[in-house]
């Protein structure tokens, strides 16, 4: 579980978290929606260390995640797949999954295996530079290589992001799988609102870096205020 | 014996290979503190220059070669992973301009201490093997032991340096940590560290080619006797790629081979201007090098 509380950021003047606050439980997804310059990337960017916060507490279940280093985070099992998924061009799909391997205390050989057997595609890839992946391999190779050290969290920061309807489907129905299968906790951060609420049981509304909502995904999706006024959702 | 062994092509060949490989040492030096950083440091030269001092000064206190040269290392490594730390660090993200800028400062402050510390007349340094040509029939054969241990020096340094880089978790980080510094801290990578690291190699190889540089006969060691040999491994690095150990050697020991036969048969004048040429040419037709497969980042 991760447990956010009275959490505030400031880029100088500008505050860009206002004292958030949410949980987002172990074996559900919670999504964070909002619009552009709402603070979700900020948020996902300071669970995981790489922006300080200048108030309030962050849990990874008993450890406080707060002035602790991105790589120390990363350490304790949380995966983030970064806006742009973050995959390294210059490398070749396995070079960028042993990475991903290295730091956790798992088998490289039976982690490969379960990715390319997730991932079907990665497999036959496996040798191909990164660069050379379409956007839905690139976002699936982020995500393999987040899972491959068996993460207890997972921070998915956009991952619909220029893909095609229907890859952004089969996305976040692997998303939904791979939350059920491995029992993590997953916070999606989506600005694609309708299809990150079909799979999210939490969802946590953001607006100008505060919480306007925080509710289960159905009663989110339901509000016809919330819908229009911050998710620009029509009907 | 066949009289071919003994020509004046062959022994050019061998003369430019055993130049060729001190200037492959020195772009490969080059190549993994740009490979590790994504800097290029132009007190490459400079800062293995001070390391060779300190070590092999005590060769003035009846320390034997040997144990002297393990100090130069370790002292070299010092140096590489100080300058990181206290110098460099606060460098990266800037624009490219500003470490550059430091690193020529960085090279002139380091020949000016040395200068004042041990002067600038030539210091010989004894050579572990002998430097007299080997003779083929009765006549002289353009390697000696001493060359022939640069030469494997030069392999062995290549070989593990290309392994690390290929094979090793090490190599890995130290790629990813240039390439994506933000990424490998997500992933758990100790970048920081990763970026000492890589100084440190870098500055440890850069010593052993000034030892063996220094320790040739007509050398000896001075605040700048890196200088030149500096310039033909830049040159080297940018025309094998920055990205590619291989290219370094190769495109080393390609350059040493090619301004041998210019100063032979040309002019010894023209060797700088050629190796210019090469570079100007080479960043023409393959402005990433001719061993790098990727797009450049910076120049």
């Amino acid at each position: 579980m991760i447990k956010v509380q009275g959490l505030s950021v400031s880029f100088g003047a500008v505050q860009a978290l206002r004292d958030v606050t949410f949980e987002a439980p172990t074996g559900q997804i919670t999504a964070v929606l909002g619009s552009n310059g709402a603070g979700k990337t900020t948020l996902l960017r300071t669970i995981s260390g790489l922006k300080a916060p200048v108030g309030g507490t962050i849990m990874l279940n008993d450890h406080s995640l707060v002035r602790l280093r991105p790589e120390d985070i990363a350490r304790l099992g949380v995966g983030h797949v970064p806006e742009g998924r973050g995959v390294i061009g210059e490398f070749t799909v396995e070079e960028n999954l042993r990475l991903g391997a290295m730091m956790a205390k798992v088998n490289l050989r039976e982690g490969l295996e379960e990715q390319y057997e997730c991932f079907p595609v990665l497999g036959e890839r496996r040798r191909q530079h990164a660069a050379k992946l379409s956007g839905g391999e690139r976002q699936m190779l982020a995500m393999a290589r987040a899972l491959i050290a068996k993460p207890s969290a997972l921070l998915l920061d956009e991952p619909s992001l220029g893909l095609a309807p229907l890859v952004t489907a089969q996305l976040m129905q692997t998303i939904h799988e791979l939350c059920a299968s491995n029992n993590l906790t997953v916070i999606l951060v989506e600005q694609n609102a309708s299809s990150a609420l079909r799979i999210s049981d939490q969802a946590v509304v953001l607006h100008l870096g505060s919480v306007v909502a925080n509710d289960a995904a159905g009663v989110v999706a339901n509000d016809v205020n919330l819908r229009q006024y911050y998710l620009g959702m029509v009907g | 014996m066949d009289p071919f062994l003994t020509s004046r092509i062959v022994s050019d060949i061998l003369s430019g290979l055993t130049n060729g490989v001190i200037y492959g040492l020195v772009a490969l030096s080059l190549v993994l503190i740009w490979r590790s950083t994504g800097i290029l440091n132009f007190a490459q030269g400079a800062m293995p220059m001070f390391a060779t001092y300190l070590g092999m000064g005590l060769l003035s206190y009846h320390l034997s070669y040997w144990p002297c040269v393990a100090i130069a290392m370790l002292a070299g490594f010092a140096i590489g992973g100080l300058t990181e730390r206290v110098l460099v660090r606060g460098l990266y993200g800037k624009p490219e301009i500003n470490p550059i800028v430091v690193m020529v400062g960085f090279l002139i402050v380091l020949e000016g201490v040395a200068a004042a510390i041990w002067s600038t007349l030539p210091r010989g340094l004894p050579s572990p093997f002998s430097s007299i040509d080997w003779q083929l029939g009765g006549k002289p054969f353009a390697l000696s032991d001493f060359t022939v241990f640069e030469i494997v020096t030069a392999l062995v340094v290549m070989t593990a340096v290309a392994l690390l880089f290929r094979f090793t978790k090490l190599g890995l980080q130290l790629r990813a940590s240039a390439l994506a510094p933000e990424v490998s801290k997500l992933l758990g990578v100790r970048v920081g560290r990763m970026l000492t690291l890589g100084w440190v190699l870098s500055t440890g190889v850069g010593t052993i080619t000034t030892i063996l540089v220094a320790s040739n006969f007509f050398t000896g060691l001075t605040p700048q006797v890196m200088d030149g040999i500096f310039a033909f491994g830049f040159i080297a690095a940018a025309v094998g790629g920055l990205e590619s150990p291989v290219g370094a050697i190769v495109a080393g020991v390609g350059i040493g081979i090619i301004l041998q036969f210019v100063g032979d048969y040309v002019n010894s004048n023209a060797i700088i201007l050629t190796a210019l040429v090469i570079l100007i040419v080479s960043l023409m037709i393959r402005p990433n090098g001719i061993f790098t497969k990727s797009t450049a980042r910076r120049v």
